[in-house]
């Protein structure tokens, strides 16, 4: 069996980051695995600009962030192999991959990086009634074809779903000339960033419907027509709020779900929450030796954020080969919980004892509060207290952990993050 | 001319082609759709039902239970998914207990074998995810589990490989018998004339049988709402687990597939549409509610895709398959609903046999009685699967990453015998884009497989034949903006 010290699951951001600072952290046998035909991963589809803001301090297009990194691995002569799918990953940490070219084989790694990534979710997920036609896209899968294949999916588009994406390829497809009638948001609030609602929809006049969902798919071979409602608040349409929009093109931005098949056959412990599985501050799975960053731990917003995240996990996996596990039965861990409005956190326990002096703790919001804290308890003292004019849920929220503030607690048992009205 | 023309090639027309091909005849099936196994028989629940169900003494019931017992050696010569994982009917009312016996005796008159009466703790140690209202259940072990598609699809290739010939896109418009006792089928594709007509026009079969009788039939499309749950949750049940029955049908089931999902429903409407396979909200919303009645904690979380069938239902609930009385050499296959999936091997065997007899016909020597089905990779040994992509890589290549499935397969989905060449026949024959992600991520790829072997431009490849295109044109022009 072929051997390597560090094995990367994913050439996207994440993997590309881990890698290279993997490298920089002492190790020399890296193998990267990536399923398409190039690396870069999502982001080679991503043409628009406004990537790298926090990395690079430039606006940068996805594919040239990318090609930052991918440069780095190029310069470090880190490998990689293309067009590779990993079929199956164990607790002794032996990969399976397959291509067309190296066939069927397995891998020894002495510490696994998951980066696969996420997903969409599909319309059938979303039990939205009607005929099923063709001409009904996941927001992702548009973009594919429109930015890498050169197809247009079609001339009058409805959204359903204002996740991030769905905001960029309403803006695109206005610049290839197709009217985008109208964006349905469930949730009365939208799952994308603030400045993507402003630039992909407000500069174009594309209406934004809140509260507002699909409940009707009209066409038998083409999809003809859709008819949209509004939704009260537990997300049942309004009778009488029913209009209806032709179009030949519906796309869908309604979530995105980390790709989790590997980690489960692997026997990772997964959140209920993000799908993702629940990391140490680390950044490691409940599995020795196997380490997870980026989308498939937790859906970010921002691909700076990925990188920064993956290059922490790159970091601690290179510790982890050159060390061994260091962690004893007797250091000091402690759970971090997220109530009161936050949904989750990232990591999910921290060991003070074995903690860098800072440790960045990723979580999200489960509604839009307005002139609300971020506060932050060890049990029952509040360390951390700050305001925040808007908090929603799709803007990523993080806090700070000073390792110096958590030293010396011997009975502290739970960190908990919490959003407060005062 | 033809000896014989069939007309639809669902998994009846299927099947009645496949018997025939036996003979030495010659031998058409008309189909409107692009591909096989495009109307009822795509949507369904795919049980092979026992047979305790229909009335004792019906054609329904025959068919039912000897189409089971064909299901078993059918399966092994063409190489079909099929399981035989046993089904419980639950009776959840102490008053109703009664009607599992009802249903048992009925059973047993119809002959089916090994019928058993599960009092309330049996039901459950059998099946631990029963709603602890669970007063007792008829449990059926000879009901199975198949792939819908394939037996349809895999009953088409075999007639297909013995010489029968299939046309697609072809709709028939009108029929007529000349002087002689020939049909004339007038089509969008020219006129097609024959001895015989047989008719498994699924819930069209009543406008193809009234072209040709005055004794006028009337087939209503019986919608039935479905959900598909994630292979996660695949194992909630072991057993297809069906209410007690009513009026209606067999009410909404909640089974594992031969595949590993969990699939819930049907419900049962009513609509005058022969088209109308949408769903509705209420319909969803009905089905939830009735599925939970039976099987506790249903993990709808994870539904990864919601779809309504049509059953031919007619109205005295039975199957007509004969010779139509005012139409001398026209043989009607029609009302075939629930259990037309599992009776269709023993409607063909049945409308084989009358045709022999009919026409006199006589067997072929060479007759092929197999069908080797796509290989799926998955079920070799890691060194036989090494061994296979050493000799053919693109079986090294996966394009549907939800269902693991390559690109060998999807070359030979479109290359065999009445080959794959829309997105649904590529799904339906591989299961390339029916997992989780419902082929976001590979229906791009498996369009440039089929753009790149069957020449078919980027514009004009299909979800599923007619207007139902993907791309509509180029982002910049006709050329993409290159010169």
């Amino acid at each position: 069996m072929i051997t390597y010290d560090i094995v990367i699951i994913g050439g996207g951001p994440a993997g590309l980051a881990a890698a290279v600072s993997a490298r920089k952290a002492g190790i020399q046998s890296i193998l990267i695995l990536e399923r398409d035909h190039e690396l870069g991963g999502i982001l080679n589809q991503c043409i628009h600009n406004g990537f790298g803001l926090h990395t690079f301090k430039e606006e940068l297009t996805g594919p040239e962030y990318a090609y930052r990194f991918i440069e780095q691995v190029l310069e470090e002569k880190i490998e990689y192999r293309l067009n590779t799918m990993v079929m199956d990953i164990t607790e002794d940490l032996i990969v399976t991959a397959m291509s067309r070219i190296d066939g069927l084989y397995q891998i020894q790694a002495k510490a696994v990086i998951l980066a696969m990534g996420c997903r969409e979710r599909p319309r059938g997920a979303l039990n939205i009634p009607g005929f099923r036609p063709a001409g009904i896209f996941s927001a992702g899968t548009a973009q594919r074809l429109v930015n890498i294949e050169g197809y247009m999916p079609g001339r009058e588009v409805v959204i359903l779903g204002s996740g991030d994406i769905g905001l960029i390829m309403a803006r695109r497809m206005t610049l290839e000339g197709a009217i985008v009638k109208v964006v349905a948001e469930l949730m009365p609030y939208s799952g994308g960033l603030k400045r993507n609602i402003v630039q992909c929809l407000d500069d174009y006049g594309i209406p934004l419907k809140l509260s507002h969902t699909v409940v009707d798919i009209e066409g038998k071979e083409h999809i003809s027509a859709v008819t949209i409602a509004e939704v009260d608040n537990t997300g049942k349409p309004i009778p009488g709020t029913e209009e209806r929009y032709t179009c030949d093109t519906l796309l869908l931005s309604c979530g995105l779900i980390p790709e989790n098949e590997l980690s489960n056959k692997a026997g990772i412990k997964m959140s209920r929450i993000t799908n993702g599985p629940e990391v140490k501050e680390s950044l490691e799975t409940s599995v020795d030796g196997i380490f997870a960053c980026g989308n498939v731990l937790h859906v970010h917003d921002l691909v700076d954020y990925v990188s920064e995240e993956a290059a922490k996990a790159g970091e601690n996996a290179a510790k982890y080969v050159l060390e061994g596990r260091q962690d004893k039965d007797t250091d000091h861990v402690v759970t971090i919980k997220a109530t009161d409005g936050a949904r989750y956190t990232v990591p999910s326990t921290v060991n003070i004892d074995r903690m860098d002096d800072l440790l960045t703790v990723r979580f999200r919001v489960g509604a839009v509060y307005k002139n609300s804290f971020v506060s932050v308890y060890l049990d029952d003292e509040r360390i951390h207290h700050a305001k925040k004019r808007i908090l929603a849920p799709g803007e990523m929220e993080q806090v700070i952990l000073q390792k110096k503030k958590l030293q010396g607690k011997e009975d502290l048992k739970t960190i908990t993050i919490k959003i407060e009205a005062e | 001319m033809y000896d014989i023309i069939i007309i639809g090639a669902g998994v009846t027309g299927s099947s009645v082609a496949r018997e025939l091909s036996r003979y030495n005849a010659n031998i058409c099936v008309l189909e409107k759709g692009e591909d096989v196994c495009t109307g009822t028989s795509k949507a369904n629940s795919a049980i092979v039902h026992a047979g305790f169900d229909a009335a004792e003494g019906s054609m329904m019931a025959k068919m039912n239970v000897r189409g089971n017992e064909m299901m078993t050696q059918l399966a092994e010569d063409l190489d079909i998914p099929f399981k035989r994982n046993g089904a419980m009917v639950v009776c959840i009312h102490k008053e109703a207990l009664d009607g599992l016996k009802t249903l048992y005796d009925r059973g047993i008159a119809n002959g089916v074998k090994e019928l058993r009466i599960l009092n309330r703790e049996e039901a459950l140690e059998m099946e631990p995810n029963l709603s602890e209202n669970v007063q007792g259940a008829l449990y059926a072990p000879t009901s199975g589990i198949i792939c819908p598609f394939i037996l349809n699809i895999a009953m088409a290739e075999n007639a297909a490989e013995n010489g029968v010939e299939f046309r697609f896109n072809t709709q028939v418009e009108d029929i007529k018998a000349d002087a002689d006792g020939i049909w004339h089928l007038r089509t969008n594709n020219g006129e097609y004339t024959a001895k015989y007509v047989i008719n498994a026009a699924g819930v069209h079969a009543d406008i193809i049988h009234n072209m040709v009788s005055e004794n006028k039939i009337h087939i209503t499309p019986r919608r039935g709402d479905y959900c598909l749950l994630d292979k996660e949750v695949g194992g909630h049940v072991k057993h297809t687990i069906f209410p007690q029955p009513t009026n209606l049908g067999k009410g909404v089931l909640v089974s594992p597939t031969v595949h590993g999902n969990l699939i819930v429903g049907p419900t049962a409407v009513d609509i005058e549409d022969k088209e109308g396979n949408n769903t509705t909200a209420a319909g969803i919303n009905d089905l939830i509610a009735k599925a939970g009645a039976h099987v506790r904690d249903l993990p709808l979380r994870k539904v990864i895709t919601s779809f309504a069938g049509l059953r031919a239902h007619e109205a005295h609930h039975e199957f007509i398959i004969k010779e139509v009385e005012d139409a001398p050499h026209f043989i009607d296959c029609a009302g075939i609903e629930s259990p037309g999936l599992t009776s269709a091997p023993a409607i063909g065997e049945y409308v084989g046999q009358m045709m022999k007899e009919k026409m006199e016909l006589t067997e072929k020597e060479n007759w092929i009685s197999k069908r080797k089905g796509i290989l799926n990779p998955q079920e070799l040994s890691f060194e036989d699967r090494a061994e296979l992509i050493k000799e053919k890589p693109a079986y090294g290549n996966i394009i549907c990453r939800c269902e693991s499935i390559s690109e060998g397969e999807i070359l030979d989905a479109i290359h065999r015998p009445l080959g794959a060449r829309s997105l649904d026949g590529v799904k339906r024959r591989t299961r390339a884009g029916m997992g989780r992600c419902q082929a976001g991520f590979c229906s791009p790829r498996v369009m440039e497989i089929l753009n790149r072997e069957l020449g078919i431009p980027m514009e004009e490849i299909t979800k599923s034949g007619g207007r139902s295109n993907i791309v509509l044109e180029r982002t910049k022009g006709k050329n993409g903006g290159e010169a």
